[in-house]
């Protein structure tokens, strides 16, 4: 296709795509060095009968005129990137110097707003990925070798928690688990234990968040690995068998391989999408114990005045985090484009 | 079954324990939702029940107060008290915005990307996979700021083509997938035969192009449907969606009743989404798998 051609056809794609995405990656770089404007604050005197006192005041008229005048604060430079509510340089530091011991340094690190988001997102990725993997695997699986008939059912129910959108589905389950919903009813009868709350440990509440994310994971690998079940080579399999190998020697030995192309891949999707672990957060209302690095960035910008600086910072540094999450793959990408060229 | 040579079935016990496996499954994977369907036709009182948990199953208070074990109290007062039906019609505006725009944009992209032998096209795919790790969140704290500046903010149009761009590197991955199915002879023969590329594509690939355009199309569907964030960020007040006003709901202080709109909105977002996959389970089967296995 001569290049021009090409060009034409793939203009509004790019286009979407580099004012969309590319453009406001660049705006977030710009947008993460600078700061609110610090407030403008005036001494008022107010005499009344009593006598006359000073009072300090933000002067609206003229922060509005600041704002409007730079719309994007002040220039801040890594400052922002450096306070307590992103790497907390110096925070760190007096944490370390005066720990006692590893532990409490640890643990008063994780304290820090962002280490804390940060340790979440990534035990979240860590745990959820390779269960939702192994989930929709076990139920491919099974679904193999279940009688034909029941398979269009099997995959209807399934597709239901992937389809449904994921802050709806949190909501169902943050319903089920609430203390006057069934299950938390249920397990304050059971328990006796009238004060029992599923939502007020911090420990369940993450529990909560895996088995949600597992479950509206697991639908999307069982799809994938189930087709890709239909491809195992019927004379591989056959062959095995002839030479003596078990159901299960078959699984390991000729089953898996031909999918581990597909679960590395899988597995690469599943990161990516569960580094971004937001929704689930909200639906569940587990905010009190939980935050992830989307959710920084979301009540940043949320506030009574939107923290645009901060929230920036807060997705560069993601950014980061994702770069160096993908980098393994895309060099893979690259080697593997070299050698077929 | 009767073409599954006999050896290769499997024993009873395997089929025994993977149905109950799946039974299990299809338990969890399902009553979250046919829980909530129910207790949406309760009264707060039985289905958030501070006294049984065995209200919820019953509904004394529903019986009590409306004669009935089922009302559909909930639904009138979030669709008519609440003017849920509004969030509706601009759930409906932007996700047929959304669909139109992203299968027009990733149609034309697709089908070059498939067709063209360049270096490049190689190096677009790549970077279209990197921009869909992007997440949706750090790209509208870039956005926010210059919408507020220059007034795109709270438009519909504007959130119409953000969720196009964010999905764009998806559906531009699966089209390209399905373009590829469809050989290279059918345009080549239509080129000689004078056609422009345009008239190619138009007239003789997308003719044969439907059934990968309806299934991506399902997917931009579900992304301008579902999506919750986006809208939250970019959408005002009387412009909002379905999801972020359920989520709306139950943000503000807590009045009785008010779970019961959250309640009832959420089954009415996820009835079409049942009739949905009925009708289109095979596509979107399909659709992911070929995203996952090509992409």
């Amino acid at each position: 296709m001569p290049h021009r051609t090409f060009t034409l056809f793939i203009l509004p794609s790019m286009l979407a795509m580099l004012l969309f995405i590319a453009l406001p990656l660049l705006s977030v770089v710009v947008q993460s060095f600078f700061v609110e404007h610090a407030q403008v604050l005036v001494q008022v005197e107010t005499c009344d009968p009593f006598g006359c006192k000073t009072e300090i005041r933000v002067d609206a008229g003229a922060m509005q005129a600041l704002n409007d005048q730079e719309p994007q604060g002040r220039f801040n430079g890594l400052g922002t990137y450096l306070d307590s509510a992103h790497l907390a340089v110096t925070e760190l530091r007096a944490i370390w110097a005066g720990a006692p011991d590893m532990a409490t340094g640890l643990s008063q690190t994780l304290n820090l707003p962002f280490y804390r988001a940060l340790l979440f997102t990534l035990v979240y990725t860590v745990v959820v990925s390779p269960l939702s993997l192994g989930l929709g695997f076990l139920i491919a699986l099974s679904v193999n070798v279940l009688p034909r008939a029941t398979r269009g059912g099997v995959v209807y129910v399934t597709l239901l928690p992937m389809i449904v959108p994921s802050v709806i589905g949190a909501l169902t389950l943050f319903w089920m688990i609430d203390q006057n919903g069934i299950i938390g009813a249920f397990l304050r009868w059971i328990t006796g234990d009238e004060t029992l709350s599923i939502k007020a440990s911090g420990a369940l509440a993450w529990a909560t968040l895996f088995a949600h994310g597992v479950w509206s994971n697991a639908p999307f690998v069982f799809i994938v690995f189930f087709a890709a079940l239909q491809t195992v080579p019927r004379d591989t399999l056959e062959a095995a068998m002839v030479d003596g190998a078990s159901r299960f020697e078959r699984l390991r030995l000729v089953t898996m391989p031909h999918l581990a192309p597909i679960a590395t891949f899988l597995m690469l999707i599943l990161i990516m999408d569960n580094f971004r672990v937001f929704e689930s957060i909200i639906g569940l209302t587990a905010t009190a114990h939980a935050s992830s690095l989307s959710t920084l960035i979301f009540f940043a910008l949320r506030g009574d005045t939107p923290l645009f600086g901060s929230a920036a910072a807060t997705s560069m540094l993601t950014v980061i985090c994702i770069f160096v999450l993908l980098l393994p793959s895309l060099r893979r990408a690259r080697t593997s484009f070299r050698t077929k060229a | 079954m009767t073409d599954t040579p006999r050896a290769f079935r499997p024993p009873l016990y395997l089929v025994l324990l993977a149905s109950a496996f799946i039974a299990v499954w299809l338990v969890a994977a399902a009553l979250p939702f046919v829980w909530t369907a129910w207790g949406s036709l309760k009264l707060e009182g039985d289905f958030f029940s501070k006294v049984s948990w065995q209200d919820a199953l019953y509904g004394p208070r529903t019986q009590a107060l409306t004669g009935s074990a089922f009302t559909f109290q909930a639904y009138h007062d979030v669709w008519v008290g609440q003017g849920f039906w509004r969030q509706a019609l601009n759930t409906i505006l932007i996700t047929l915005g959304v669909t139109a725009v992203s299968l027009t944009f990733g149609t034309l992209g697709g089908y070059a990307l498939a067709r063209s032998t360049a270096r490049y096209a190689f190096w677009i795919l790549i970077a279209a996979l990197v921009f869909r790790a992007m997440p949706g969140l750090t790209l509208v704290s870039g956005y926010l700021l210059p919408f507020f500046e220059w007034n795109l903010w709270g438009h519909q149009w504007t959130t119409i083509i953000v969720l196009v761009a964010l999905n764009q590197p998806f559906t531009l991955w699966l089209l390209h997938s399905f373009f590829l199915t469809i050989p290279r002879d059918l345009d080549e023969s239509a080129l000689i035969d004078g056609c422009t590329r345009l008239q190619a594509f138009r007239l003789v690939v997308m003719p044969v192009m439907w059934p990968g355009v309806i299934t991506t199309g399902i997917f931009s569907f579900l992304v301008g449907y579902s999506d919750f964030v986006i809208c939250a960020m970019l959408l005002s007040e009387d412009n909002q969606t379905m999801v972020p006003k359920i989520i709306g709901f139950l943000g503000t202080t807590q009045q009785p009743g008010q779970v019961m709109y959250a309640v009832a909105a959420t089954v009415s977002v996820i009835l079409p989404l049942l009739v949905l996959v009925l009708f289109s389970q095979r596509r979107i089967v399909g659709g992911l798998v070929a995203g996952a296995v090509k992409g």
